[in-house]
């Protein structure tokens, strides 16, 4: 694989994707020391939002510590040079909240929806490329759909004006070959002014091979997070890909060795547990559910008694989508009874 | 038995048909004229079941609202167009049942808001909120009925294959009205409303989850008892609408799982939520027309 003087643009989840592993306790403190590190380390853009995106603050997901408004505006704050996005979810964060994020100071939106469901995006899209912002569209849980599928929904999300395409691995369930059939596909069919872009969990170990799959299929976004803090067993961990990228020539234009400060230094000593590959993490990959499941069914586990494992099996059968967590309890309860 | 209100709907498309078929069965209320602007597939099956047709809007109906006593106006079109159709209508003392997110009207959640309506005097025209709302306000009024709500946080889980262009194109509006109406109908301090949309084939029946903090320590009891109570309202007019497992009380927190199952008239029963709003709307126009015979 020849990635040598490919430029990538790294961008950093840990304070939003890895919200879901905190429980979206993050504390401002927090918000400051991880997103100074990474600025510091060159990361060019890094993500800040509930772990739902705009608007995920409720009793079906967790209420944060702070409003994703107390957030952005620290980040913000905080940074010298690189830029700052936010998630929004359509059907659970509005056009307010997008209003809202730009005025924090944020660069760039990405309007998530579940891979068939791209036309609930419009309005979001349309208004975010409006106001002049980077407006991504991220088809979440692409696992699900075929190449070709993928290809008709990115072309909506780019037709309302999206400037980059994210094929968005949440389940971390893809290999290689899955990824590159899709981002390949993208990129021979979008507009050649449109990025494309690969959001990997980690899941089934493939965050870093998946993202190299990516970036040879014609990726220029590539997200991942410091130390892997994200949902599941968390994203693609972002210094040692990082490390692999600068081993192969690529051009990422971050130092690999103050990302790994912040990695290990204001990163992992908030961890609530290390992200690991654990049993829960490898069946979500493995059957294909999405990620923030597994702290939910963990809870459950606790409280009906039933191993989380089959909770999230059942979740992945069920061919369930992201934000259905309100599922998790009720499958606990049938699978107690069963 | 009184003689039938008489009704128009205007929109021949799924939601519309749906009604008409609905409305067939009333014992209340009369179908009369099918209102579209071509001659659709949904004009064409209206008018094979016995309907007046009108393929020019509003406007080929209004010259035939006295001779044929047309009472009752159910819109399931688009907030675009409704605004235009009430005001032509009401101005000729036609009730607008509004299916559409426009509002003009004030929000009905049958089993919750409709006697106060009701005993507020006419209203010309009212609105059905969502069809999140139909689903799911009336069990945070179940809860608000028996201590105050603080926050009240609504799941809507909804198949692909049951959420039209209207909603895909403004789901923003999805969102926004069903949190008023939480707080307007529901009775609760702070409304939210979320909505899952999931392609899973066969599609998935309709759930909800809704979510309640109490001001105070949630009164067990009297809660169970009055979701019971109200999910047995809902039940006259949708009877595919059941709660899933026992609710749960954590702490200040109360939360219930309903799935809603629509009758399957002309659409398909996984869509209980576009059945409910076809239902509800009915169900208000009956108890109108009701109201109106024990005058």
């Amino acid at each position: 694989m020849n990635l040598a003087g490919k430029k990538v643009v790294l961008h950093d989840m840990c304070l939003r994707d890895g919200m879901h592993s905190k429980q979206h306790q993050i504390s401002i403190a927090e918000m400051v020391s991880i997103s100074a590190a990474l600025d510091a380390a060159g990361v060019p853009l890094i993500e800040v939002t509930h772990g739902d995106g705009l608007g995920g603050a409720s009793l079906n997901y967790g209420f944060p510590a702070h409003s994703d408004e107390e957030y952005m505006t620290a980040v913000v704050n905080t940074v010298k040079q690189a830029r700052i996005s936010a998630l929004l979810i359509p059907g659970i964060g509005t056009v307010d909240h997008l209003r809202m994020a730009a005025g924090c100071g944020v660069s760039t939106i990405r309007v998530a929806t579940h891979c068939t469901e791209a036309n609930v995006s419009r309005q979001h899209i349309n208004l975010a490329r409006e106001m002049g912002l980077d407006t991504v569209g991220f088809l979440m849980m692409a696992h699900m759909v075929s190449a070709e599928k993928l290809l008709q929904q990115a072309k909506l999300m780019e037709s309302y004006g999206a400037n980059c395409i994210y094929c968005t691995d949440s389940a971390g369930y893809m290999l290689p070959d899955d990824v590159s059939a899709r981002i390949g596909l993208l990129r021979r069919e979008l507009k050649p002014e449109t990025d494309i872009g690969f959001h990997g969990h980690h899941n089934m170990a493939m965050g870093v091979a998946n993202s190299l799959a990516a970036l040879e299929a014609g990726a220029m976004r590539i997200d991942g997070s410091a130390a892997g803090l994200g949902a599941g067993a968390g994203n693609t961990p972002l210094e040692v890909l990082a490390a692999v990228l600068e081993r192969m020539g690529a051009d990422t234009g971050v130092d690999i060795f103050k990302l790994m400060d912040a990695a290990e230094e204001a990163v992992l000593p908030i961890m609530d547990e290390p992200v690991r590959l654990g049993r829960d993490a490898l069946v979500l990959g493995y059957a294909g559910a999405y990620s923030s499941f597994l702290l939910f069914a963990k809870r459950a586990e606790k409280k009906y008694g039933v191993p989380s494992y089959k909770i999230l099996l059942e979740m992945a059968r069920r061919k369930t989508v992201g934000g259905q967590e309100d599922l998790i309890e009720d499958i606990a309860i049938e699978l107690s009874r069963a | 038995m009184t003689q039938k209100l008489r009704a128009a709907i205007i929109g021949p498309g799924n939601i519309g048909t749906d009604l008409l078929m609905k409305a067939l069965r009333s014992d209340w209320i009369e179908p009369v004229w099918m209102v579209g602007i071509d001659d659709s597939p949904g004009i064409q099956r209206a008018r094979e079941m016995g309907l007046k047709v009108s393929t020019d809007g509003v406007d080929g109906l209004l010259p035939h609202i006295e001779e044929d006593r047309i009472q009752f106006a159910f819109d399931a079109t688009s907030a675009y167009v409704h605004a235009e159709n009430s005001r032509k209508l009401t101005s000729k003392g036609v009730i607008m049942i509004d299916l559409t997110p426009a509002a003009i009207g004030p929000y009905c959640i049958p089993p919750v808001n409709l006697q106060t309506l009701l005993a507020e005097g006419v209203k010309d025209n009212v609105n059905m909120v969502t069809c999140g709302g139909q689903a799911t306000i009336p069990l945070v009024a179940a809860v608000s009925r028996v201590q105050h709500v603080g926050y009240a946080e609504i799941v809507a889980t909804v198949a692909s294959a049951s959420v039209g262009m209207g909603t895909r194109d403004n789901i923003d509006e999805f969102t926004r009205t069903t949190a008023a109406a939480i707080e307007q109908v529901g009775g609760a301090r702070q409304g939210k409303a979320i909505i899952i949309i999931n392609p899973a084939e066969p599609p998935l029946i309709m759930r909800d989850t809704v979510h309640c903090l109490t001001v105070d320590e949630p009164d067990r009891d009297a809660i169970c008892a009055s979701f019971r109570d109200m999910i047995a309202e809902v039940q006259k007019y949708v009877p595919g609408y059941q709660m899933l497992n026992e609710p749960m009380f954590d702490g200040k927190r109360v939360t219930i799982s309903v799935q809603v199952e629509g009758l399957g008239d002309f659409l398909p029963k996984y869509s209980g939520n576009l059945d409910i709003m076809t239902a509800a709307a009915l169900r208000t126009a009956e108890m109108m027309a009701q109201q109106q015979a024990a005058k």
